[in-house]
């Protein structure tokens, strides 16, 4: 045993050690983001939703007023060879599921939005899980979280008339050429009467992986088997959409074909913004029925994130950034709403 | 008779569990800041590693109790002495919880667990709260404590030179 040392030897060495425990909490703190320069993160985001939309506790920090529903998914088998999800194979697929309309405040008029959305929960007889947010879309205005920040900053409403200042939009879209097949989307949409009649779109792509390992690209879309009616022009029930829904399904229930459509070799599959030219072939994998509404806000889809990245085995995530990032986001915002719900009693 | 190092199998878990802590460490805190696709990565990364601590620590306690340990030394301060024993039952402790932390969090929050593995609580968003905050600040108490602990330990070998390091020492250990 050697003896403990004194005077200089002993100071520098405690200063050695001094150093290098603090070169590690500060690797600590940079990888943290507490130190070192401003990075775009999922708060980062969820915060500029909430200073744009107001602090609404309790509820989802995006797409934030919606409703419960929840029925059946009927596999028609056509895509089992494509993925072994079982979800493609099983008969009858339990449904959680909640349509929304985009946007960060809880007290939209739902015909003020031209975005609406349907979530779902697949559960498989083998225990495993599919979530997936679809918007009526079919493409993002942009390809990167980056570029979709500063579009959701060049949307911050104008205090003066509470809109978005149009020439910062489109210097927004001047500065993102890649926004074309969106900006064309939203000028020939024709918002249809219900959610019923509305299509709903993956937007980012996925890979569908067979039985034998093989991945193909895909991205899906929900369209609807009820026949389409343009929105009013002057609609003055602020849940005119919810009311919709509610009434519709008190006389049956509500159907969508769930519609796979194929890349081909080329096709933009990390990229949102951009389509895939038409003519690609299409597998009808089966029939979404919507049977049931829960009380508004309520229900068993309000306590889940329906984030787009729990897949069951079978279907794999793109290497999309966007997906990544929403993801990421629904999570902070999560975390964020369960929190005020449980400091606050928050229940929307 | 007491011996003069840690038994080889608990040194070499010691020193498993030290690297996997601290990239969980370091892999928490980045996860939680990333929006890239590395996010998704960290993200599962961190529960396989989180559910592989957990069988370790479980085989750690085990040793702990049935293998002697080496005595402190005797002319340590009876202040350090007492510090030494709580930080390491702190130690035990969160290397415990952190990872039923993350298990029953992911439970409470209504997600899919890896390995289909069973869920420990209801889902209840409001108990998801509660444990998910729960994880997030404990990891910063174990982080400190993690320093604490490395700073005595070079202490005790560069400093004081007692053997309290070389007991824990990676190696084969040299004889005097």
């Amino acid at each position: 045993m050697t003896t403990p040392l004194h005077g200089r030897p002993r100071a520098l060495r405690l200063a050695a050690i001094g150093l290098g425990l603090t070169a590690l909490a500060a690797g600590f703190a940079y990888t943290a983001g507490w130190i070192g320069n401003e990075r775009l993160t999922p708060k980062r985001i969820i915060d500029t939703f909430e200073a744009q939309a107001g602090h609404h506790p309790g509820y989802r920090k995006n797409h934030a007023k919606g409703l419960c529903v929840s029925g059946y998914f009927q596999s028609s088998g056509e895509a089992a060879g494509l993925s072994s999800a079982r979800v493609f194979s099983q008969a009858r697929v339990p449904v959680i599921g909640r349509f929304a309309i985009g946007g960060a405040n809880p007290h939209s008029p739902d015909a003020s939005v031209p975005t609406r959305s349907l979530a779902l929960q697949l559960s498989s007889d083998d225990g495993q899980q599919w979530r997936t947010g679809m918007n009526t879309p079919p493409v993002l205005a942009v390809g990167t979280p980056e570029a979709f920040y500063q579009q959701v900053l060049a949307m911050t409403p104008d205090p003066a008339t509470g809109k978005p200042d149009p020439s910062r939009l489109q210097a927004f879209f001047a500065a993102h050429p890649e926004s074309a097949a969106f900006r064309q989307w939203a000028k020939d949409y024709k918002a249809s009467d219900s959610f019923a009649n509305s299509s709903y779109n993956s937007i980012n792509a996925f890979a569908l992986i067979d039985a034998e390992g093989k991945a193909r690209y895909v991205r899906w879309s929900l369209l609807p088997q009820t026949p389409f009616a343009a929105l009013p022009t002057q609609v003055e029930d602020n849940d005119y959409l919810q009311h919709d829904l509610r009434q519709r399904l008190s006389l049956g229930p509500l159907r969508w074909t769930l519609q796979l459509t194929l890349a081909a070799a080329g096709d933009a599959v990390n990229d949102p913004s951009q389509p895939w030219p038409g003519q690609r072939p299409t597998v009808d994998a089966g029939t979404l029925v919507i049977d049931q509404v829960d009380a508004a806000q309520q229900g068993a889809c309000r306590d889940l994130n329906f984030d787009p990245l729990i897949l069951p085995t079978g279907i794999k995530p793109s290497a999309d950034p966007i997906l990544a990032a929403r993801s990421a986001a629904y999570s902070e915002s999560f975390n964020r709403r369960s929190r005020e719900a449980a400091q606050l009693g928050a229940r929307p | 008779m007491k011996p003069v190092a840690f038994h080889p199998l608990a040194r070499l878990l010691h020193w498993l569990m030290a690297v996997l802590i601290l990239a969980m460490l370091f892999i928490g805190v980045s996860m939680v800041n990333d929006l890239s696709p590395r996010h998704t990565w960290l993200v599962s990364l961190h529960k396989a590693i989180g559910l592989a601590l957990l069988l370790l620590v479980l085989v750690r306690i085990g040793l702990r109790l049935l293998l002697p340990q080496p005595p402190l030394p005797n002319d340590l301060p009876s202040l350090q002495r007492r510090a030494a024993k709580a930080s390491h039952l702190l130690l035990y402790g969160l290397m415990l919880a952190m990872p039923l932390l993350g298990w029953g969090m992911l439970s409470a929050g209504g997600y899919p667990l890896p390995l289909q593995l069973p869920a420990l609580l209801p889902h209840d968003l409001q108990l998801y709260a509660l444990l998910r905050q729960a994880h997030g600040w404990l990891a910063y108490v174990l982080f400190a404590i993690v320093l604490v602990h490395l700073g005595a330990a070079l202490v005790h070998g560069l400093v004081r030179r007692d053997g309290v390091l070389r007991s824990m020492w990676p190696g084969p250990l040299r004889k005097d």
